[in-house]
């Protein structure tokens, strides 16, 4: 099924927020990846026709934007800020709590497909470190192995009831 | 400076629960607008911004009332974008203003549009931020469904249609030209100037951009005039400015405080003072492009002018305290590495620039470093400056020269260390 009809009314309200459809095309990648997981090539080109302009200026913008993903990612994408002040305020050590526990290096997917981990710059929320966001929610003072498994715990219940999964934030908790 | 009395942005600390309309509302929420659309012109709201003082306060300090008296006499449509991409390391108020009086923003928004005489206007909001940017929405759908906004606001027949947008992760939309390629549907990248956005902005059309920050002290000062507004701060820097203020403090935290309130007011007073009662060794007074303090300037009052004296810059009000346990150089590369992975890759200086910086302070850092390092760190920097498309460029040239000038011996003793071990290659994030 395409995009547009599994999402045909979502589109056509973001569409019309625009003076120009163009400028729908990172609210419109949003929904194409969450759709399919990642930004596969077929859905870049669907994207290109909806807002009537050549692939390959779609498959630019892809690659611009740390958001958009063009690789495969996991379930649910871990983004840890390893910016300044972060980095002088635990950081590090919960980058690597993650990687022991979930087994896996930054920029790499659990082999089970559940999650991918990176490091990212400021997330303005420099208060609270450390901290990440998981598919865009917040999860602060991460400051200890507990506080990780818990996490990890509570997320992976939530992949399993496929309980507001998007990568790209669009089921964001309010 | 003594604290203030009454709160102007962060109303949430004197009014629980102000996120919630019904609450704003009871505290004169959308009085200002509504007064505004129904009583005044647009050009009595520019006026009362303009004797407020108020200034931009997403790095420049530009007078805003001025910005807005910019635009070219009948030409339309006109827009206005409020710049909610708050990315710069350190800066935490934009977003915290969204969470917690998020109408207030709203309303501010809506009094900029209504004083340009705009149609639709943009809050582009970073990627990031998707709690934000739904909260925001439902805030909009709030106030639209009570007749505030939409196409009929108060009944007047004035049209004020805010649309929210997101990026999808890039710091350099933060930059305003960049920000409306953004959303023209184009990467981010940087325009020449001029055309200023004043003249032809957004598609081609005359646009303001103005902070997040900066459009919330909007309904307060046309509700409450700018001799109330300028009770707070100085003569040059009037009114309150929200601090992020992170790192090695007790309390990290946004703290609004009159401009002119010192750093040591700020560390201490509000802050909690330093973790474990250590000292201040680093102060970065307002994010990652503002060149760094020392304990030496801890007495330095916090507006444009007088960091400006100090040598650095108020910019977007991030405030960085760091004791210590901190490594100048340690710090000189985290920062670069941030410029390095945002340089939008449009011109040479910048992009190759970054590049260089980074992989020479990784090898000072984590050994395999070479004898002329220093000096190639100085040169680096040297053909950078004044020679990038835009400030992001420019920016990255700041912490590397602030740091080997308060810290020349850090770098010596780092690349004698250094020399001596193996190097351990360099993974770059994209
Ligand atoms: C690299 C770069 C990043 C910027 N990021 C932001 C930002 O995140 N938010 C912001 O308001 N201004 C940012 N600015 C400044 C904007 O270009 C612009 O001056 C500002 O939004 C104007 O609003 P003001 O007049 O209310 O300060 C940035 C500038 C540069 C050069
Ligand atoms: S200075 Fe950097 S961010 Fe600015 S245009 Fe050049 S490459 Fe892009
Ligand atoms: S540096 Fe991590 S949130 Fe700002």
């Amino acid at each position: 099924m395409s995009l547009r009809q599994q999402h045909g009314a979502e589109i056509d309200a973001i569409l019309a927020r625009y003076p120009q459809k163009k400028s729908a095309i990172l609210a419109l990648l949003y929904v194409a990846q969450d759709t399919y997981g990642r930004l596969t090539d077929e859905s870049i080109r669907e994207v290109a026709t909806i807002i009537d302009v050549p692939p390959t200026h779609v498959f630019e913008v892809v690659g611009f934007y740390t958001l958009l993903y063009d690789e495969n990612v996991g379930k649910v994408v871990l983004q840890v800020c390893d910016d300044v002040p972060c980095a002088f305020c635990g950081a590090e050590q919960l980058v690597s709590t993650l990687e022991s526990k979930l087994g896996i290096q930054c920029d790499q997917t659990t082999p089970d497909g559940m999650f991918t981990l990176q490091r990212v710059k400021c997330l303005a929320d420099c208060n609270r470190a450390p901290l990440l966001q998981a598919n865009l929610d917040y999860y602060r003072n991460l400051d200890t192995t507990e506080k990780v498994d818990d996490l990890l715990t509570q997320l992976r219940e939530r992949i399993a009831k496929n309980d507001r999964i998007s990568i790209s934030g669009r089921l964001a908790e309010i | 400076m003594p604290p203030i009395t009454e709160h102007v942005v962060l109303r949430d600390n004197d009014v629980p629960n102000i996120a919630d309309l019904d609450v704003y509302i009871k505290h004169e929420g959308y009085e200002a607008l509504r007064i505004a659309v129904t009583e005044k012109t647009p050009a009595d709201v520019i006026n009362v911004v303009k004797e407020a003082g108020l200034r931009g306060r997403g790095g420049a300090g530009f007078p805003t009332g001025v910005k807005w008296g910019f635009l070219p006499k009948d030409v339309y449509p006109r827009y206005l974008c409020c710049n909610a991409d708050e990315s710069e390391p350190g800066t935490f108020n934009n977003h915290q203003i969204i969470d917690r009086n998020p109408h207030q923003l709203i309303e501010g928004v809506a009094l900029a549009a209504y004083a340009i005489e705009c149609q639709t206007a943009f809050i582009y909001i970073r990627g990031e931020f998707a709690a934000g940017a739904l909260r925001l929405e439902k805030a909009i759908a709030d106030a639209t469904a009570r007749g505030y906004l939409g196409k009929n606001a108060f009944g007047t027949g004035v049209n004020i249609n805010i649309v929210v947008s997101r990026g999808a992760g890039a710091y350099i939309c933060g930059e305003e030209t960049a920000l409306m390629e953004s959303l023209e549907g184009k990467m981010g990248q940087p325009r020449l100037k001029p055309p200023f956005p004043a003249i032809a902005g957004l598609y081609s059309k005359p646009t303001i951009v103005n902070n997040v920050e900066t459009l919330a002290n909007v309904p307060r000062i046309v509700l409450k005039g700018a001799e109330w507004y300028r009770k707070n701060g100085t003569e040059k820097s009037p009114g309150t400015k929200v601090f992020s203020v992170s790192g090695h403090v007790r309390k990290p935290g946004n703290y609004e405080v009159q401009f002119g309130t010192t750093m040591r007011e700020l560390i201490y007073d509000y802050a909690g003072g330093m973790r474990e009662d250590r000292k201040v060794k680093i102060i970065v007074p307002g994010g990652a492009s503002a060149a760094w303090l020392t304990e030496a300037s801890i007495d330095v009052a916090m507006d444009y002018e007088s960091l400006a004296a100090a040598g650095t810059m108020l910019g977007s009000g991030g405030v960085i305290i760091l004791d210590e346990t901190v490594s100048a150089v340690e710090l000189a590369y985290k920062m670069d590495e941030f410029f390095k992975h945002e340089s939008c890759g449009k011109c040479t200086p910048c992009r190759e620039g970054t590049h260089y910086l980074v992989k020479t302070l990784h090898r000072l850092n984590h050994g395999g470093a070479q004898k002329n390092d220093i000096a190639k760190l100085h040169d680096i920097y040297n053909q950078m400056a004044g020679n990038c498309f835009c400030l992001l460029g420019e920016s990255a040239v700041v912490p590397i020269r602030t740091a080997l000038k308060l810290f020349p011996h850090e770098f010596e003793e780092a690349l004698a260390k250094s020399s001596a071990r193996h190097a351990i290659p360099l993974t770059l994030a994209h």
